[in-house]
Parts: C-alpha cells; structure tokens; sequence
C-alpha cells in the first residue's frame, strides 16, 4: 500500500500538512516568534527584560487556567466555568484565612478542594447524566459565580488582611534584569507536571484515547467514563492552583477577576493547536498560546496601538488556529 | 465430540466436528428485546484453527449472536463454553479476559494515536517499581518493541514507524493494526464482525491472509461477513443465521455461494 503510494511524491502543501500533523506545536511557535519580531521592530522595549517580565507574569494566570482547560479539550470537552471555579476557590481561601482565622497553608488545601469539588461536580454532570460538557459547565458557570458572589457578598478581600502563604505566589526574584515571581514558577511546574503524567502515562494515553474515538477507546478496554471524571477533577485541582497564583498576582481575592479567564484559556489553548474536537494537541501549544495571546496584548500596547484591536488580533488568530486544525486534521495516508 | 451435543442443527451431517478441540461453544443461547426476538435458541461451535464463517440477512439475530460471544451483550438463556468450561461474560472485558478477542467494522482504533498505542489501548506496558505502578508511567520503548514483533509475525512489514499516527495509515492498514492487537491478545478465540466492509479488494484480501494466519496459530477464528466470497475464501465451516436460528451449517467445499444465500434468505431449506 505504502509503495502504491509512494509513486507520486507529495507535493509542497501535503508536505507542510504532513509535517504540522505530526509537531502541531510549530505553528503556534511560529506565530510567537513572527509577534516578537514584529512587536521588537516597531518598539525594541518590547523584547527587554522589564517588559517581558511583565508579559511572562501577566500570562501566568491565563496559562494555568489553560492547562485545565487542555485536559477538557483533549476529551473532546470543553470548561465555561473555568474563571467561576477559580474566583470561587479564591474567594474561600482568602474569607476563610481572614475572617476564620483559618492557617494560610490549610486555606490554601481547602480552596483546592473547593475547586476539586466543583470540577468533580462537572465531571459527574458530563459522565453520570452525559449531558454535553457545553452545557453543563454553561450551568456550572452560573452557578459557581453565584455561589463566589453570594459568599463574598460581592466584596474584594485586599491582600494586606491575608496571612504570608496565601500572597507567597506574588513573591517576586531577580534573576539579572528579569523579576520572576513565585507563581509564574509554580505555573511552569504544573505545566511540567501534567505534561508528564499526559506524554508518559497510561492515563495520558487515555485522555488522548477518549477523546479522539470514546467508542474504540471504550472497546479496547479503557474505562471512558471513569478518564473523563478524573480530567475534570485534575482540571479543578488546577483551577484551585490557579486561584492561589490569581491572589499573588493580583493581590487580594476579588469576585470579579479573571471574567475573561473562560474565554481566554479556550483562546490560549485553541492558537496552541489543541485539537477543539479532542485527542489532538498539547500542553507546549497551550503554553505558546497563552504567550501569543498576551503579547498580542502588550505588543499593541507599545506599539501605540488602540487596545480594542488586540481583541481583533485575538478573533483571527483563533479562526486561524481553528482553520489550520481543520486542514491538519485531514491528513492522508 | 458427540452429535447429541448439537442438538438441533440440521445440517450437522454433511458439517462434521472440527479435527481439533471446541474451543469455544455455545448452547441454546436466547435473547430478547421487548418483544422481539433476537436469539431463539442458537448453537455454535468454533474449533482451535478453524474459521467459522456466520452468515445472515439483516435482522436474523448475527450481531446479538456475535454480541452474546463477546460479552457486549449477556444473553437470557442458553450456556457459553470456553475449552469445555462454562463461562458467563458480562461486560466485553471479561470476554477479553477469558481469551476472546473482537475485531470491529470501524471501530476498532483511535485515529491521532500512533500504532504502539493502539495496539496496546487498555493494556499499556508500564515500567517496574513505584514509576509504572503508582504512577502508571507507560514503558514505551518495550510497547513499540512488541509492536514492531508483533506486526512483523502478521506480515505487515510496510509499517515502519510504530509512532506513526494511525490516521495516516490507509483502512486496511488501518484493520490491520486492529487485527494485529486481537492477534496479539486473543489467547483463544478472536471474533470480527465484517472487518472488511468498509475495505477494498486489496486491502480486504490483506485482511484476510491475516485472518488466516490466525487460524494457522491454532486459534479460533469466528468471521460474520455480508461479503460471500469472502466467507467462502477462508470459512473451514458456515454457520447460516436466520430469524433467531441457525438455519444451517455448510461447508463452502459441498455447497456454493448462491446455495447459502438461498438457505439465508429462506428461498431453501437444508
């Protein structure tokens, strides 16, 4: 078959094809070189180490939340309800450390489970009820916003009325001319983390498998609705990480942060080349794509440029990623 | 092997026992849905390296058949034997578990994963110590080591790259690898239910050479196919379904193509 086939060399744009399907992480690497480039030429601050300490600790927040949001994607899911969990889980750790005198560590640990708790929760709703994963965090999202909101009583919890542990995640080291904080450290240790158990497990290799074919995967073997609970409590859990950084980096809890968060890890996570019909992509593409999206924001900044058309650049960049998932995706042998 | 535990096949006669042992066999197996009959008391035998091909029209009860075989389905009455022992399956695992290995139209692998990883869906290598069992960290080199030996037996020399996606491989490729992981696993009987109705000639052909390598091992091969000359080409015996029965068992040396699509349709009878 493969000889019949060799006969007529494929042409250029079967090669590029060929070659994206196999690495779908060089084309978001190559959208973040060709931004820097562009955004160093029109103002060379753009690439110093100042500026781009900004930019590393600006997407931290976003890049975590997206590590999550991969997982689902991976499963042919998809998380509305990203930002509600994380503001969620903020806003318990922070109330509970400041009006229950609750110890810094262990707030942290019961935000987390917070967060577990309410992807749990997700999972249940999509494996049990196998209700569309749209949906039910379409709920979710609501329901967790309420639930932040209605604890809160709609107020902000400043980071000088937090205990040390909980702001730790804002600590911040010069390394030469670059400031790196404690949570962009933590950020890039879950990244390792889980891109670990996905390249290197037989967990990983389930998450692939139930989303690119449930039905085969189920088939052969694997326990599909027990993948998926446990994708969607491992994204919780992150989201939990996820509202510790959001306090060092924000400094305080608030309930109306990260409202974008669900739309832009979707965004990081799509540019990064993961697949929005699952068992395609990665988390080095979710990494680059987070990048690409916030330098769009801080490259059209210095550029001078009006803010709005980052949003602009943003809707392309997506329709492009999703086009070229498309095209990949029809590969043939 | 005594006629008297066959009961009620009529074309047992000219269809004798197979040389070698049952492998797997069932007795008077029944399965309703509502009020529709899918089963009405079916018997089967398939020996160790004989093809048993199943033929039937649409709606006479081959893929309940199949299903009860594989555990996808439990039926409500009747008895599986597996090398003479009962066995009940409640779920496809336990099927696999017990030796017997499926073979799907379609569904058989997950397209972006590459061949190691399908062949070894379900049942990763994992490394020794606290890194494969806790962790469950997959020992990669030895799954595409396996996975090179195990296609190399099967002939499929044209796959090179074990990490190479399965969607780039062409559909009998494709198949292959999913015969190739029921090969590889099926300890005693592998099951595949029209595994080249969505392949061409070639590639069916392809499918079928492996098919026949399988018997060739001593394993028990039970082929259900629309495709007649493809069940005639390989099938030691023809197990014809029809209603919820078996309306006959043929061999493709005393009977022709056309004479088992009469039997199937109803337009003979045996």
């Amino acid at each position: 078959m493969t000889r019949a086939l060799s006969g007529d060399a494929p042409t250029l744009p079967q090669e590029v094809q060929r070659t994206l399907h196999a690495h779908p992480a060089i084309s978001p690497t190559l959208i973040l070189v060709a931004a820097w480039i562009t955004f160093t030429v029109i103002n060379p601050r753009f690439l110093q180490p100042g500026a781009l300490s900004l930019l590393v600790q600006q997407t931290a927040i976003v890049a975590i939340l997206a590590v999550g949001q991969t997982l689902i994607l991976l499963t042919a899911g998809i998380d509305l309800s990203v930002g509600a969990v994380c503001v969620l889980a903020a806003m318990v750790m922070a109330k509970i450390t400041s009006e229950q005198g609750v110890p810094g560590v262990l707030a942290i640990l019961i935000g987390i489970a917070v967060a577990m708790a309410a992807g749990l929760l997700n999972g249940i709703l999509v494996t049990r009820l196998k209700l569309p994963p749209f949906i039910v965090t379409l709920g979710t999202l609501s329901i967790f916003t309420a639930i932040a909101l209605l604890y809160s009583k709609g107020a902000t919890i400043e980071s000088g009325v937090l205990p040390g542990e909980l702001n730790s995640t804002g600590h911040t080291w010069s390394v030469g001319a670059f400031r790196i904080t404690a949570g962009v450290l933590l950020v890039l240790l879950v990244y390792v983390v889980v891109g670990v158990a996905l390249r290197k497990t037989a967990w990983g290799r389930h998450v692939y498998a139930v989303g690119d074919d449930a039905q085969a995967a189920g088939l052969a073997g694997v326990r599909v609705g027990r993948v998926l609970l446990s994708v969607y409590v491992v994204a919780g859990v992150i989201y939990g990480i996820g509202a510790w950084v959001m306090i060092g980096r924000v400094g305080g809890a608030s309930p109306n942060a990260v409202v974008d968060a669900n739309l832009e890890s979707i965004t990081a996570v799509v540019i990064g080349g993961t697949s929005l019909f699952g068992g395609r992509g990665g988390l080095l593409g979710t990494l680059l794509g987070a990048l690409i999206v916030q330098s769009f924001s801080v490259g059209l900044a210095l550029a001078g440029v009006d803010g709005q058309f980052r949003l602009l650049a943003v809707g392309i960049l997506v329709i492009l990623a999703v086009s070229v998932d498309q095209w990949i995706r029809q590969v043939k042998a | 092997m005594t006629a008297a535990s066959d009961p009620g096949v009529t074309a047992q006669n000219d269809a004798p026992e197979p040389a070698t042992g049952v492998v797997l066999r069932a007795e008077g197996l029944t399965k309703k849905f509502g009020q529709v009959v899918g089963l009405a008391g079916v018997d089967l035998h398939v020996g160790a390296g004989e093809v048993l091909g199943v033929i039937g029209d649409n709606g006479a009860g081959k893929s309940t058949l199949i299903n009860c075989l594989t555990g996808a389905l439990t039926p409500d009455s009747g008895q599986l034997y597996l090398d003479g022992e009962p066995v009940v399956f409640r779920r496809p695992q336990d099927a696999r578990e017990a030796g017997i290995e499926t073979v799907y139209q379609t569904l058989g692998v997950a397209p972006a994963l590459d061949i190691a990883s399908n062949l070894f869906l379900g049942r990763e290598i994992r490394r020794g110590g606290v890194a494969g069992q806790l962790f469950r960290f997959l020992d990669q080199r030895a799954m595409q080591q396996k996975a090179e030996v195990f296609l190399k037996q099967l002939g499929i020399l044209t796959i090179q790259n074990m990490k190479q996606s399965v969607e780039t491989l062409s559909g009998g490729q494709r198949q292959a690898i999913a015969v190739a992981r029921a090969a590889a696993f099926g300890s005693k009987v592998v099951v595949l239910d029209e595994p080249t109705a969505a392949l061409g000639v070639k590639e069916s052909n392809l499918v079928l050479d492996m098919v026949r390598q399988l018997r060739d091992r001593g394993l028990g091969i039970v082929l259900v196919s629309h495709n007649m000359p493809n069940v005639w080409a390989v099938s030691d015996r023809i197990h014809v379904q029809r209603l919820g029965t078996c309306a006959a068992v043929l061999r493709p040396q005393t009977h022709t193509m056309s004479e088992g699509v009469a039997i199937m349709t109803g337009a003979a009878v045996v």
